[in-house]
């Protein structure tokens, strides 16, 4: 650059280091709105949490709600559903956690650890195959549950994986009872 | 050759002056006078307790005929705005009733308002609007107090970059409230059964009889909204036409202008960081051009 | 643009890609080792902030197209949507809307620069003619881009200047028809509009590519308007002229932030925050600010199809301006009388920017005549005769002369009265 300058070679060194500093951080502020502006916006955040009324949901029922976008599937599970599932040992399961928002994320997939608290029949889980995003579909597969057509993963009456490519247990949402008939996801 | 100059340079200085002469675009345009508004100038910000009131006086009086439609009930907890707590919010928003739907019948149905909401309009639709106001369309307040301004004209425009003056809807918003006369003026006539303002910027009075009368603004379809004691106020504030119409014309800025608060925080932050770096790199352009002539 | 280059690739990947595609030696030649005039003043710097402006213009566009949507039941909601819930949405909008109108302050001024400097004169003709050609393609891309919001100023705007094609004999209403895509301006319309908007940006990137290669390849004119003879006239483009040009672009800046947050809608008008309605017109409609001079200059005409001529005229007239000064003399620096009327006419610009902006009655409608003709006498009478009439003062031979004579850094360009003793 320019070699004239020796004299006060600290100086101008100083006045090169600051001005680009400057420069960096003022860059870097610059690119944070136009990263942010991608994030959900005020609209969406507002929708992350809705009301279901389940009343009408009979016993060997279910119904598919949207939350965020997605497919949330809300069922009435039968005894036999509920005592299917819990025969089954943790041990026997690709996918030994629990993967319910409502607890810890270590807790065991067993049964009760999948639905409701207190309310055992009810079983809520986001409707996506946690193998690559499909809506799976409801009564069949070899389990007596959920079957993803896209790449055949099974899951069973507790909606844990069983068979197939899929990694994980459908997920379960944060939810919670508000009153006797009407479930708060999210 | 000389002539000819100055001829051409005694043209463009007569267009110059002439052009600069606002009188002849004025008209019997109303003059609006500039208030002061705590969001105004560079550190502006919204005072809480006003929002609030203001809401609390367009709740009251305006909202049976006038909406906020790109406003939604989550906005009243927002940063920068009136600051109600989210229960509040949630309350406010349940005492609203929402259509939704359609059920699983296929139907619509109400529902109480919830934060995501957005406020219901009164009417569902313009000529609905119309057909029960008498013909006037009362205009949604979302956006008013942006989109409502006075005449400024030469040179004051020029000015205003300067000062920042960016509060005419406001300024225009409370003038209209606060002045409305006791009684119409005569040259309307006896025949004249509707309101008068001298502040309205959309009409102007055609009558004859007045054309001498120099009456700035003209017929407009809104009874005058606001008395004495309209809205009760609990926090001591003065329960009058003026206090309540600046209460109600900073609401409708913040509703036009949500961010307002936000912006001009940035905005310091953002000019006092290029001030600093256009200083820096004044020096540093210095020091790399010292060994040049130039 | 490049052979100004000595860079030699040093290690062997650079040696491997030199070989292969000479961009590394292709952007020193033009922006690193490239001989610059070493006496430009701050009004060169335009060029500069100009590209910055075109740069940030076409991010915030890109950004700002990824929440808006141009349907016209939905286009005003989803600006609002922008301003009121994308994250730093309000930011984003008025750093681009505002940044329209820092674009035009910038290209005027620079265009003006080339006006008074005679950056137009042989051998810069075809740098200038694609000058213009960017200065219509950015008149375009403005003129869309305020249809976008869908109010009423965009609505009737769009409507107003649709209609301008109509003049043309034969097949105007035809062209017309034809650009709304129906028989009013309508949701057909805004979708392309927003298609074309997001479109030309990218042209103009290209043409401005040519604009520079041009000027890159005759050498930068300079305050004195002399070519660059020895080695001492120029220094290299980085580090001089890249501090200067990022010193002016912040300087800039500060400009922009001004207006972007703290007086965002100041160069917008009221009514465009009132949702289209094709059924009421605005009492005063008006372009945006850029456009005044323009429109004044087409409602100066009583014809249709005249006024339509003229305006256009007005632009058309810029690509012949090279042949229209035929000053053998390049920079007004050293013109006096052209100096003068470069300041008239300077003068007569803004004045029928105030005149656009005026009801057309009465004496505004007279005043936009004056002007009018003024602005077209400008360029067909008093350039082509100046050359003949006036007397030059004397030309420095060489930059590093003028340099030495006037001393250091005098800001050439404000130079209105001076220049007498």
């Amino acid at each position: 650059m320019v070699h004239s300058e020796q004299a006060e070679p600290t100086r101008r060194d100083f006045l090169y280091i600051a001005t680009g500093a400057m420069g960096v951080v003022g860059a870097g502020a610059l690119v944070w709105p136009f990263v942010d502006q991608m994030n959900p916006d005020a609209s969406a955040l507002a929708l992350a949490s809705i009301e279901v009324d389940v009343s009408a949901v009979e016993e060997g029922q279910s119904i598919t709600v949207k939350w965020r976008g997605k497919p949330v599937f809300i069922r009435n599970r039968t005894e036999t559903e509920v005592d299917e599932a819990k025969a089954v040992p943790v041990d026997d399961l690709p996918d030994p956690l629990a993967r319910n928002a409502n607890l810890p994320a270590d807790a065991q997939a067993t049964d009760p650890n999948r639905g409701v608290a207190g309310q055992e029949n009810w079983l809520v889980q986001v409707g996506i195959c946690t193998h690559l995003g499909c809506v799976p579909i409801g009564d069949s597969g070899d389990f007596g549950g959920w079957f993803c057509p896209c790449h055949g993963s099974h899951y069973d009456t507790a909606g844990r994986i069983r068979k197939g490519p899929a990694p994980e247990n459908l997920l379960i949402p944060p939810l919670e009872f508000v009153s006797g008939s009407t479930i708060k996801i999210g | 050759m000389s002539t000819m100059i100055k001829m051409v340079r005694s043209f463009a200085t007569v267009a110059a002056l002439a052009a600069a002469t606002p009188a002849l675009a004025a008209g019997n345009a109303p003059h609006i006078e500039r208030e002061q508004w705590s969001f105004s100038g560079p550190f502006g910000f919204f005072d809480r307790g006003q929002l609030q009131r203001g809401f609390k006086v367009y709740q009251e009086v305006c909202a049976s005929c006038h909406g906020v439609r790109q406003l939604a009930f989550r906005n009243l907890a927002d940063y920068g705005g009136p600051s109600f707590t989210e229960d509040q919010a949630k309350q406010i928003a349940s005492e609203y009733t929402v259509v939704d739907g359609p059920n699983s019948d296929g139907d619509m149905y109400d529902r109480p308002g919830i934060l995501a909401d957005k406020f219901p309009s009164p009417f569902p639709n313009e000529e609905a609007a119309r057909a029960s106001n008498g013909g006037a369309y009362p205009p949604d307040f979302s956006l008013l107090a942006k989109a409502r301004a006075g005449h400024r004209g030469f040179p004051w425009f020029v000015f205003d970059a300067f000062t920042q003056y960016q509060e005419q809807g406001p300024d225009y918003i409370y003038a209209l409230l606060t002045s409305y006369p006791e009684e119409n003026p005569a040259c309307l006539g006896e025949d004249f059964s509707g309101y008068y303002n001298p502040k309205f910027l959309g009409g102007s009075v055609t009558a004859e009889e007045c054309a001498h009368e120099h009456l700035t603004g003209g017929p407009i379809g809104m009874a005058p909204p606001l008395s004495e004691e309209i809205v009760e106020y609990t926090d001591g504030t003065p329960m009058t036409v003026d206090q309540y119409a600046r209460d109600v014309s900073a609401f409708m800025m913040w509703a036009a202008e949500p961010h307002l608060e936000e912006r001009k925080k940035i905005g310091f932050r953002v000019m006092i960081f290029l001030i600093f770096f256009a200083g820096l790199l004044y020096f540093t352009k210095k020091k790399i051009w010292s060994n040049v002539d130039h | 643009m490049a052979g100004h280059s000595n860079y030699v690739p040093q290690s062997a990947a650079a040696k491997w890609l030199e070989s292969r595609l000479p961009v590394i030696s292709l952007v020193r030649g033009s922006f690193v080792d490239f001989p610059t005039p070493k006496n430009l003043n701050y009004w060169w710097a335009f060029g500069g902030i100009l590209f910055f402006v075109l740069i940030a213009q076409i991010i915030t566009g890109i950004v700002l197209a990824m929440h808006y949507t141009p349907n016209a039941g939905l286009a005003f909601d989803s600006v609002e949507h922008i301003m009121r819930d994308v994250n730093f949405g309000w930011m984003l909008r008025y750093l681009h809307t505002n940044g329209a109108s820092m674009f035009f302050i910038a290209v005027y001024i620079h265009i003006f620069r080339g006006l008074y400097y005679g950056s137009y004169k042989a051998p810069r003709e075809i740098s200038w003619i694609l000058g213009v050609i960017i200065f219509l393609i950015m008149m375009g891309t403005a003129f869309m881009g305020y249809v976008l919001p869908w109010g009423q100023m965009s609505f009737w705007g769009a409507t107003v200047i649709t209609n301008l094609f109509s003049a043309i004999p034969m097949v105007g209403e035809a062209i017309r028809t034809w650009l709304w895509g129906g028989f009013a301006v309508d949701n057909a319309t805004l979708n392309r509009f927003f298609s074309l908007h997001y479109l030309l940006p990218f042209m103009i990137f290209g043409v401005v590519i040519l604009h520079v290669w041009a000027f890159h390849t005759t050498g930068n004119n300079n305050p004195t308007g002399v070519q660059p003879k020895t080695k001492q006239d120029t220094i290299p483009f980085h580090p001089y002229y890249t501090v200067k040009d990022l010193f002016a672009i912040v300087v800039f800046m500060i400009f922009f932030s001004w207006f972007a947050f703290y007086v965002p809608n100041y160069m917008g008008h009221p009514d465009n925050y009132i949702e289209a309605n094709p059924l009421v017109t605005p009492a005063h409609i008006v372009p945006e600010w850029y456009f005044l001079p323009f429109y004044a200059i087409l409602r100066a005409v009583p014809d249709k199809l005249g006024g339509v001529v003229a305006m256009f005229g007005a632009i058309a007239i810029l690509f012949v301006l090279p042949w229209l000064d035929t000053s053998k003399v390049r920079s007004g620096t050293y013109r006096p009388l052209f100096k003068q009327f470069f300041w008239i006419f300077a003068l007569n610009a803004v004045a029928l920017g105030y005149l656009g902006a005026m009801p057309a009655e009465g004496t505004y409608v007279l005043l936009s005549r004056i002007c009018t003709i003024y602005y077209f006498a400008h360029f067909l009478i008093i350039l082509p005769m100046l050359g003949f009439l006036e007397k030059p003062r004397p030309v420095p031979t060489s930059i590093s002369e003028a340099v030495l004579k006037s001393g250091a850094g005098k800001p050439a360009g404000a130079t209105a009265a001076p220049d007498t003793k």
